[in-house]
């Protein structure tokens, strides 16, 4: 296992070589000039020039490349061309946003999505079936900035139960961070319901026709034990391998999803970060988004051990 | 044995203690607003970015400030006079002006953060080319010495949009002014305390009232008069989407939005716990300018012709579309100002496609094809290039009308490749006002060729009147150079007015005082 852990870790850097020299040569060659987007509205050509040369940009493109890969080595992400902070900085300010929906997405939908998925299959071609097969098409064809307007005129303007936006840290005031949170995690959680369930409910459909569900039921169990412990079980792996990949979806879905509820996580740092061409932001967030996505794909392997005990590293 | 209900109101009673322990201090008197952009960089000197204008007003002081009747008046300066022979100004600073971390404000201050504001500013530059120097009298007093006669002193010192020159202390005004000062620099002696430790880019910005600040006796008037802070604090908060920001003064949960998309207003005015106030009459310009080194628009005949051939109505309607919210005005330095004229108008923005027909077949117009380029994020600017793209069509020109976002656009426009390699010919922006109110602050009647804005203009003449503008001291006579120069003008455009339009703010019924300026400022409002 440990082994494998550390096969997977070293793949990492390759990975990651890959992204950096992707994400250094699009930003380079897409258009946009940092420092005329600085310079502001009313600025001089040579005001512009003067900004340009103090950020580095005039160097060849191989020098900045060269010069930012030694600074990653060294830990040193950069400062951003705009906010007069460290890279770092920036992200460690809007990392818990995002750490938290993306938490109360995973939990929302998690909890939501895996039982109705196991009843569909439960009770297949029932109208129980028909609905959840019904609302995850319709999961996955609203886009989520539509979701999470309807659910601001409904809950917080029509209602006023919720908040329209803002984000309030967990250790200042539990309750506001919770109710800024639940409209969020609700938008994003719709498309990942929609995904899990409908997996859930394939893999279910097809365990409950082996053989040892039958002898489970042959054997009296009941169907609450039949299904949480030998049907579930055994259908977790494509479960598990489909939350895995849908992280991905919520980083995309978060981008979104903050700009909506004006949450300052890294989604909408990111946003800011590509219209204003802050490179050294860009460069650094896509590059930990690379990481987090590997991380967790590695943790969905190593979790497969503890759901099939067949499936050693 | 577990129970579920018993688990629950554990949790729900512990939740709601720590809720009560670590609640947030209530503000009776904050004012949360949204303004038009997030404030990322912090000193407004380095950029001409309208957000950091506003921040600055919000914690430096200027020497002199612009009244509602665009009077220029003294501010933090208490008596000034000039020599008889025009060649030595003396300012005198009022007594108790005091930075925020309580040191005095002294003359050295105001010398050092002048020379910094004209390294960067245009018409800081123009007044600093006819200045001698400076001279420091004592803590409060310090002289600007002319080379010669120039009419623009207090105009240039009271200039009330980017960049604004705000007074700074000297130890911040000695930063290089292509640098940008630091954070924990950002002090003033302005009515309100920036709070750097709640600082959080993209989130919000908190200023806090200066208690020591002493406001002049006179009421406010525009960006002149008693900065009187009557709420204890401000945030201004982001919330990048538009819809999202509309939801949140609807909710109550912010109590003003500095400028609302024109197409949310009527949504606005129908709620009754909401009001719109527009505090700039004068509004802002839309404006077409031209590349004036590319091939056609190299020649004014060709340039004029696009003149001719605009109505400013149809780019008003395509982009604004409520009447009550712009205003058709052929003159250049903005309806409703000293400086605004018709002279040499008549003939040009009528939208009369055949004799911009005629001067195209004049001037040798040969079908290049004119690289327009559109902005297409930013909703108060994307309509505005296809009706261009259809006008000049209507007057024979072939036009490639290119898309992309604002940002790409800004970076293209500084380019002055051709058109055909990455270049452009022309694009449409929009200026606020107050910055176009006398040829020498409009940035775009700048025709110094390469030291000009994009676009790149190099015509003599206009500069030749621009400096008699800038050296005349008598009003009147500065009235008549800019008939004559607009005369000129109207024939060799650097650029085109494309109509005048207003955004006013969203605030809610319990948000009053708010002044009638150029730049949003936070002085005078009260929470009820």
């Amino acid at each position: 296992m440990l082994d494998f852990i550390a096969r997977r870790l070293i793949s990492i850097i390759p990975v990651l070589a890959v992204v950096a020299i992707f994400v250094f040569l699009m930003l380079r060659l897409t258009p946009g000039d940092p420092a005329a987007v600085i310079a502001g509205d009313n600025a001089t050509s040579d005001q512009i020039a003067d900004i340009r040369e103090k950020l580095g940009l005039n160097e060849p493109i191989w020098t900045q490349f060269a010069i930012w890969i030694g600074d990653i080595l060294q830990g040193k992400f950069g400062e951003s061309y705009f906010f007069k902070k460290t890279v770092a900085e920036l992200i460690a300010q809007r990392v818990e946003p995002t750490l938290a929906l993306a938490l109360c997405t995973l939990v929302f939908a998690v909890c939501i999505s895996v039982p109705i998925g196991v009843m569909a299959a439960y009770r297949q071609g029932s109208l129980f079936d028909r609905v959840v097969m019904g609302f995850s098409v319709l999961g996955f064809s609203v886009p989520g900035f539509v979701i999470g307007y309807c659910l601001i005129y409904i809950f917080a303007i029509e209602l006023g139960w919720l908040p329209v936006q803002g984000y309030v840290r967990i250790g200042v005031n539990f309750w506001q961070f919770a109710e800024r949170m639940v409209l969020p995690s609700l938008t994003l959680s719709v498309g990942f319901v929609a995904l899990i369930s409908r997996i859930t409910r394939a893999s279910v459909l097809e365990v409950l026709n082996e053989d040892y569900i039958r002898t489970a039921r042959a054997k009296g169990l009941s169907n609450r034990v039949v299904l949480m412990r030998h049907a579930l079980r055994n259908a977790a792996v494509p479960i598990l391998t489909v939350i895995g990949l849908g992280i991905a979806i919520l980083m995309g879905g978060a981008v979104v999803t903050e700009s909506v509820f004006g949450l300052p996580g890294l989604g909408r740092l990111t946003v800011e970060a590509v219209l204003s061409r802050d490179f050294p932001t860009i460069q650094t967030v896509i590059l930990l988004f690379s990481v987090v996505y590997v991380v967790i794909n590695l943790l969905i392997d190593i979790s497969y051990t503890l759901f099939d005990p067949r499936i050693r590293y | 044995m577990f129970s579920f209900k018993k688990s629950a109101l554990a949790l729900v009673a512990a939740a709601g203690a720590t809720a009560l322990l670590t609640a947030a201090p209530v503000h009776a008197q904050t004012i949360k607003a949204v303004m038009h952009s997030d404030v990322k960089i912090l000193d407004p000197i380095w950029t001409t970015a309208y957000i950091q204008r506003n921040h600055g007003y919000m914690v430096w002081d200027t020497l002199f400030a612009m009244d509602e009747k665009f009077d220029v008046k003294p501010q933090m300066v208490d008596k000034w006079e000039v020599s008889p022979d025009k060649l030595v100004w003396t300012f005198t600073l009022r007594d108790g002006l005091e930075w925020h971390d309580g040191k005095p404000v002294t003359a050295e201050d105001c010398v050092a953060s002048i020379k910094r504001w004209a390294a960067r500013d245009s018409m800081g530059q123009k007044m600093m080319a006819s200045a001698e120097g400076f001279e420091v009298v004592d803590a409060k007093t310090f002289k600007l010495k002319m080379k010669e006669p120039y009419g623009l002193v207090l105009q240039s010192l009271g200039k009330p949009s980017s960049n604004v020159p705000f007074m700074m202390p000297k130890k911040t005004a000695e930063t290089d002014p292509m640098q940008q000062i630091k954070v924990e620099d950002v002090i003033g002696s302005g009515p309100f305390i920036f709070k750097a430790d709640e600082w959080k880019p993209g989130e919000k910005i908190v200023y806090v009232k200066n208690a020591k600040y002493k406001p002049r006796a006179e009421p406010p008037s525009g960006l002149a008069g008693g900065k009187v802070v009557k709420v204890d604090r401000v945030e201004w908060l982001w919330i990048p989407d538009v819809q999202t920001q509309v939801g949140a003064l609807q909710n109550g949960e912010i109590d003003m939005i500095e400028s609302p998309g024109h197409d949310l207003l009527p949504i606005l005015a129908k709620d009754k716990n909401i009001n719109l106030f527009n505090g700039n009459p004068t509004g802002n310009q839309y404006t077409f300018r031209f590349n004036s080194t590319a091939k056609p628009f190299d020649n004014p005949k060709v340039r004029h012709a696009v003149f001719v051939a605009f109505a400013q109505e149809d780019f008003l309607k395509a982009t604004i579309g409520d009447p009550q919210w712009f205003k058709v005005c052929k003159a250049p330095f903005v309806c409703g100002t000293p400086l605004a004229t018709d002279a040499g108008m008549a003939d040009v923005l009528n939208g009369n496609a055949a004799k911009a027909k005629q001067l195209l077949t004049e001037a040798g117009y040969d079908g290049t094809p004119i690289v327009l380029m559109q902005s297409t994020d930013l909703q108060v600017l994307t309509n505005l290039a296809p009706v261009a793209k259809q006008q000049m069509e209507r007057a024979g020109f072939k036009v490639d009308m290119q898309s992309m976002d604002w940002q790409t656009l800004v970076g293209r426009r500084v380019k002055k490749d051709p058109p055909s390699q990455g270049g452009w010919h022309a694009f449409l922006t929009s200026w606020v006002a107050a910055d176009i109110l006398n040829p020498v602050m409009a940035g775009f009647f700048n025709a110094s060729c390469d030291k000009a804005m994009f676009g790149w203009p190099c015509d003599a003449t206009i500069e030749k009147f621009r400096d008699q503008f800038a050296k005349e001291t008598d009003p009147a006579k500065q009235k008549q150079i800019v008939e004559d120069l607009q005369k000129y003008w109207a024939n060799n455009p650097t650029h085109i007015n494309v109509g005048q339009w207003y955004s006013p703010i969203a605030r809610r019924n319990n948000i009053e005082g708010n002044m009638i300026a150029p730049a949003p400022v936070f002085w005078n409002i009260t929470k009820k």
